[in-house]
């Protein structure tokens, strides 16, 4: 577990890892579980003729039941897919496609991950509406705009559980239950939330939930879509062949890939309590830390409804690209347009109504299973000293001593 | 993305942070960009009555290359004219600094700091063609 930490500065060799919302390292325990069955169990799952496909069958099954269990669905629910983002699109493409003859809407929200916003767009081309629900400045969406958005024709509502950028957790049962009422299929993008939240697909009435592998500690190239068998939902494949996973994603499954998420699954459900704790210790030490030492520092989201592991803070006057070159000791990311392939900058945070030129002094900073309290304070000494650093090479900040109001300026696009 | 270690070396050690007094007649102070997208730049020129810029300071909020660029021209505008000075070109601020093609607006926006601070002194000092 070492290996995952260390700065330069520190002695060590590595930046401290503190991304843990664009991936997570494999916890050890899994990569264990995984490592026969590259091997020795090697077999097909699908082969139904001999040992080493029952052995492989077995392997596969058990890790369906921890990956049903982690979300209170049964094993029979869950397909196995390669990761979150094929998930989104099997759900949204599958579900729309199969209904389209009575059905052509579908609801989504504006700060969705990238992969349900273009299956969407796309939906939108074959001639499907689709309607963008806004955020409230918190990053949460009303649910009286989400009820009056539903019609006749809604098909599907698709609303992220946790979302990427910012942490905040959606009410998700809240939506199940004006969705049921409403006899709409709820899809929820579980790629954040699941083994940082507890989640419960009946309590929620949640009808699709997308899981991704390598978000809890387990390996990426795999993930999940749990579909709802009772009532049932019904969806048309994006992928045909062998008839796999009930016709649903056909493939050869990848035992190890399956064994190592459903290990991760298990740890991060027996461990979610005490883990939950910990990280809000650690997220609170940071926010409050780096407030300490510096001025104009803005939480982006919700405060409190938020997964314990996630800050994105705004250091006002400070360009979140230039701010990531300055704190090299640690892996982060920013909001800013720099860090992108777009020039835009956040359009998370431009949806909860930040001004341009505060999403572009974001930084994210993911906290997680391998980070200590000493990754926290270094964390927090080696910001604030970036920050004060820039902050004197900044005229933005230089105005703003001076008390001169920067929304005052004409300035010129360029 | 990587950046080069010209860039870093700016970045890291910047010349002529800075700012002069703005209201002194031998002062030229250029702002460019804007916040909403990610680059300001505050280019200041002090000119002897000679008309050499004898001294330059900078201030930029903006990604590492836009600080390099800047902290570049404070150092190549020292010790020329006016004229010299605004002779300038982005693609050579660019080439020095070896930036990749999603950085060149930062040199564009070096070179259009060093117009506008030139173009502020001259305002000041009642030059001709000081309206462009």
């Amino acid at each position: 577990m070492t290996a995952m930490q260390g700065t330069k500065s520190n002695g060590l060799t590595q930046p401290i890892y503190l991304d843990y919302q664009a991936t997570t390292p494999c916890d050890p325990r899994v990569v264990e579980a995984m490592l026969p069955y590259f091997t020795e169990r090697f077999g097909n799952p699908h082969s139904r003729n001999h040992y080493y496909g029952w052995e492989a069958e077995e392997a596969v099954e058990k890790a369906r039941e921890e990956i049903a269990a982690i979300i209170g669905a049964d094993a029979k629910e869950i397909v196995f897919t390669s990761g979150a983002i094929e998930s989104n699109n099997l759900a949204l493409k599958g579900v729309a496609h199969f209904y389209r003859e009575k059905k052509n809407h579908i609801i989504t929200v504006v700060t969705e991950h990238k992969c349900v916003l273009d299956s969407c767009r796309h939906l939108e081309q074959e001639g499907f509406q689709v309607t963008y629900l806004p955020v409230l400045k918190n990053g949460l969406i009303r649910l009286e705009e989400l009820e009056a958005a539903i019609t006749e024709q809604t098909v599907l509502v698709s609303v992220m559980a946790v979302n990427n950028e910012i942490g905040v957790i959606q009410p998700l049962a809240e939506i199940g239950a004006i969705c049921r009422k409403h006899g709409v299929f709820f899809h929820t993008d579980g790629a954040q939330a699941v083994g940082k939240i507890p989640l419960d697909v009946n309590a929620m009435n949640i009808d699709l939930m997308s899981i991704s592998g390598h978000k809890i500690y387990g390996p990426k190239g795999i993930g999940a879509l749990y579909v709802r068998r009772r009532p049932r939902v019904r969806l048309q494949a994006l992928i045909h062949g062998g008839g796999q996973e009930r016709g649903m994603r056909s493939g050869t499954l990848a035992t190890p890939l399956c064994v190592g998420f459903g290990e991760a699954c298990r740890i991060a459900r027996e461990e979610m309590g005490t883990e939950s704790a910990r990280l809000l210790a650690l997220r609170d030490r940071l926010m409050k830390g780096v407030s300490a030492r510096l001025p104009e520092v803005y939480l982006n989201g919700d405060p409190d409804l938020r997964i314990p592991g996630n800050l994105n803070i705004s250091f006002a006057f400070v360009e979140g690209e230039g701010l990531m070159m300055g704190v090299k000791d640690i892996a982060v990311s920013s909001g800013s347009a720099c860090t992108s392939a777009s020039l835009e900058p956040s359009y998370v945070l431009r949806a909860l109504g930040l001004d341009a030129e505060m999403a572009h002094t974001s930084l994210r900073i993911g906290i997680g299973r391998f980070t200590t309290e000493k990754d926290i304070d270094y964390a927090i000494n080696h910001i604030a000293e970036a920050v004060s650093r820039l902050r004197e090479l900044s005229p933005l900040w230089e105005m703003h001593l001076e008390g001169i109001d920067i929304k005052s300026i004409v300035w010129a696009d360029h | 993305m990587s950046y080069s270690e010209k860039v870093i070396d700016h970045y890291e050690h910047p010349r002529n942070v800075g700012s002069f007094q703005k209201a002194d007649d031998g002062v030229g102070t250029g702002l460019v960009g804007a916040p909403a997208c990610g680059d300001v730049m505050k280019l200041q020129i002090k000119v002897s009555a000679e008309g050499i810029i004898e001294d330059a300071k900078f201030k930029t909020f903006g990604c590492g290359s836009a600080i390099a660029s800047s902290s570049l021209v404070t150092e190549w505008v020292k010790g020329k004219t006016l004229d010299e000075a605004a002779k300038i070109k982005n693609t050579e601020i660019a080439q020095h600094l070896a930036l990749p093609p999603v950085k060149i607006h930062c040199s564009v926006l070096a070179e259009d700091a060093i117009k506008a601070a030139i173009a502020d002194y001259k305002k000041k000092n009642g030059h001709e063609d000081a309206a462009q």
